[in-house]
């Protein structure tokens, strides 16, 4: 479904990428695992457009959308749910979730979509009038996590869906994560949680200083002797 | 009939409420720090004198003119300086307004230094009302729209907006655009109540002039843009034994507006019922406090 292919991308003249390649297949959970600064978020920052890549290509169905702009990768299926949550703090509940259907015209699906969003957060649904700036941490990132899932997308990019958050708060969402896949929604999950993210994905891939270092499935990777070492603090 | 003098305070208001309204969907409901929205004016003035003086076009047709040429220099400006984030905004939007300044005053069909005189008089009560009714109006089916949303959308966060499949550059574009069509026919206005444009008329003071209505108001709330245009028109007059402190005041009155209502008289609410109940209470609050200081 998504193929990247020697992507290399970066901030000015500081690059960040340095030709990474990976590929998520429909109706998997892929997770992009390292530390602090590596690269993971300018990947998905990539992929989602709002960084041009250098070169390299990114295909998406076999096309090359390393130079759509954001907008045209929304509707192409691609949401992407940006690290710090970043919902729109001073508009209610309700509104941040319709401007994940920006990109949408199809009213009646909208409105199933968004019945459907509140029935898998129930703690949205209570705060539905209130303006998103007051609501705790975990709330903010089901909410920014449900306005991503109202543009229906294929693909959903992730980026640190635990940052910040209370630990139960953490398994809540990842177990939601796991329940979005379920419904039919491939995912690219960035996380520096790699225990969580390793028992939640398929498959993984391990980042380093902008390069990708090992590629497996997630239990495979579990077992890894490097990335238990580096990654899971054994 | 109306005293001249009260006439021609309204009809600034009015002037004045369109360029602030105008400015308010730049800054209040985009977010786009722009301080050159005098120049928008000028440039909408000088045109539409100008399309009048040469061509004898009928006054609709001559705002029409002023305000589509300023709209499309919103979006030439636009397009290189949109770009541009926060105070590099501001900086591009007022070295614009400087160079259409000094534009003005070294061309020879602006009358340069001289100014442009010789227009003749259009601007009614009328024409202000109508022009007032229509901008508020256009701009509010602009807020409550597909629109109107992106742009708030851009305003509260600009990534997110971007990941939502919003076109955060084509929206900014499209507001500078609109922004400035709305500046253009304030401008338009101005020069055939006026009969006279200077391009000192235009300078930087005045867009933060625009800005400080703006402020004063309330950012986001097209009452606010009344309200604001309505106190910074009326109250310089009625200080004008003391107009060499006018500056002053304004200075003082944004650094106290930022301090103690950061979101203006009216704040954000688009209906004005809620806003003057809590305007009410804060005034009663402090009167409470004020009268228990006394005893």
């Amino acid at each position: 479904m998504l193929r990247i292919e020697n992507l290399s991308a970066g901030y000015g003249s500081i690059r960040a990428l340095h030709q990474i390649s990976l590929t998520v297949s429909e109706g998997e959970i892929v997770c992009l695992i390292g530390s602090n600064g590596v690269g993971k978020t300018t990947t998905l920052k990539t992929i989602s457009g709002l960084l041009r890549p250098d070169e390299g290509g990114i295909y998406f169905d076999n096309r090359d959308i390393s130079r759509t702009p954001p907008h045209k990768i929304v509707e192409m299926g691609i949401s992407h749910v940006p690290e710090g949550r970043n919902v729109f703090p001073r508009l209610t509940v309700r509104e941040n979730l319709e401007l994940g259907a920006y990109a949408r015209k199809d009213k009646a699906q909208i409105k199933k979509d968004f019945a459907q969003v509140m029935e898998t957060f129930p703690q949205l649904a209570v705060r539905e009038k209130q303006s998103a700036g007051t609501l705790s941490g975990g709330e903010q990132q089901m909410l920014a996590i449900g306005r991503a899932l109202m543009s229906r997308p294929r693909l959903l990019l992730l980026d640190e869906p635990s940052m910040g958050l209370a630990p139960l708060f953490v398994l809540g969402i990842f177990e939601i994560i796991t329940e979005i896949n379920r419904q039919g929604t491939t995912i690219l999950l960035v996380e520096q949680n790699a225990q969580l993210a390793l028992r939640t994905a398929h498959r993984g891939y391990v980042m380093e200083t902008g390069r990708i270092i090992l590629d497996d499935s997630a239990a495979a990777l579990l077992q890894n002797e490097r990335v238990r070492k580096a990654y899971l603090g054994e | 009939m109306i005293n001249p003098y009260y006439m021609q305070l309204i009809i600034l208001v009015g002037i004045n409420t369109i360029m602030a309204a105008s400015l308010n969907l730049i800054l209040g409901y985009t977010g786009q720090l722009s301080i050159g929205h005098a120049a928008f004016m000028s440039l909408g003035a000088y045109s539409s004198a100008l399309v009048t003086l040469h061509f004898g076009f009928p006054f609709i047709i001559s705002l029409l003119c002023g305000a589509l040429f300023s709209a499309i220099f919103g979006v030439i400006i636009g397009i290189p300086t949109l770009k541009l984030k926060g105070d590099y905004l501001a900086i591009a939007t007022l070295g614009f307004g400087e160079i259409v300044r000094i534009v003005c005053l070294n061309l020879d069909i602006t009358g340069g230094a001289m100014g442009l005189r010789g227009i003749p008089k259009k601007t009614t009560l009328l024409w202000v009302v109508l022009a007032v009714l229509v901008t508020v109006f256009i701009l509010n089916r602009i807020i409550k729209s597909r629109i109107g949303r992106a742009l708030i959308a851009i305003r509260e966060d600009e990534t997110a907006a971007d990941s939502m499949g919003i076109n955060s550059t084509y929206y900014k574009i499209l507001c500078f655009g609109v922004g400035a069509f709305f500046a253009g026919l304030g401008g338009g206005l101005f020069a055939h109540y006026m009969r006279f444009l200077h391009p000192k008329t235009f300078d930087f003071m005045k867009s933060i002039e625009h800005l400080c209505m703006v402020v004063l108001g309330g950012l986001g709330n097209m009452w606010g843009a009344f309200i604001g245009a309505s106190i910074l028109t009326v109250v310089p007059e009625l200080l004008r034994s003391v107009a060499d402190l006018r500056l002053l005041i304004y200075g003082a009155v944004l650094v106290l507006m930022m301090r103690l209502r950061p979101q203006g008289i009216l704040g954000p609410q688009t209906d004005i019922a809620p806003a003057i109940e809590k305007i009410r209470l804060k005034f009663k609050s402090i009167w409470h406090r004020l009268a228990r200081g006394k005893t």
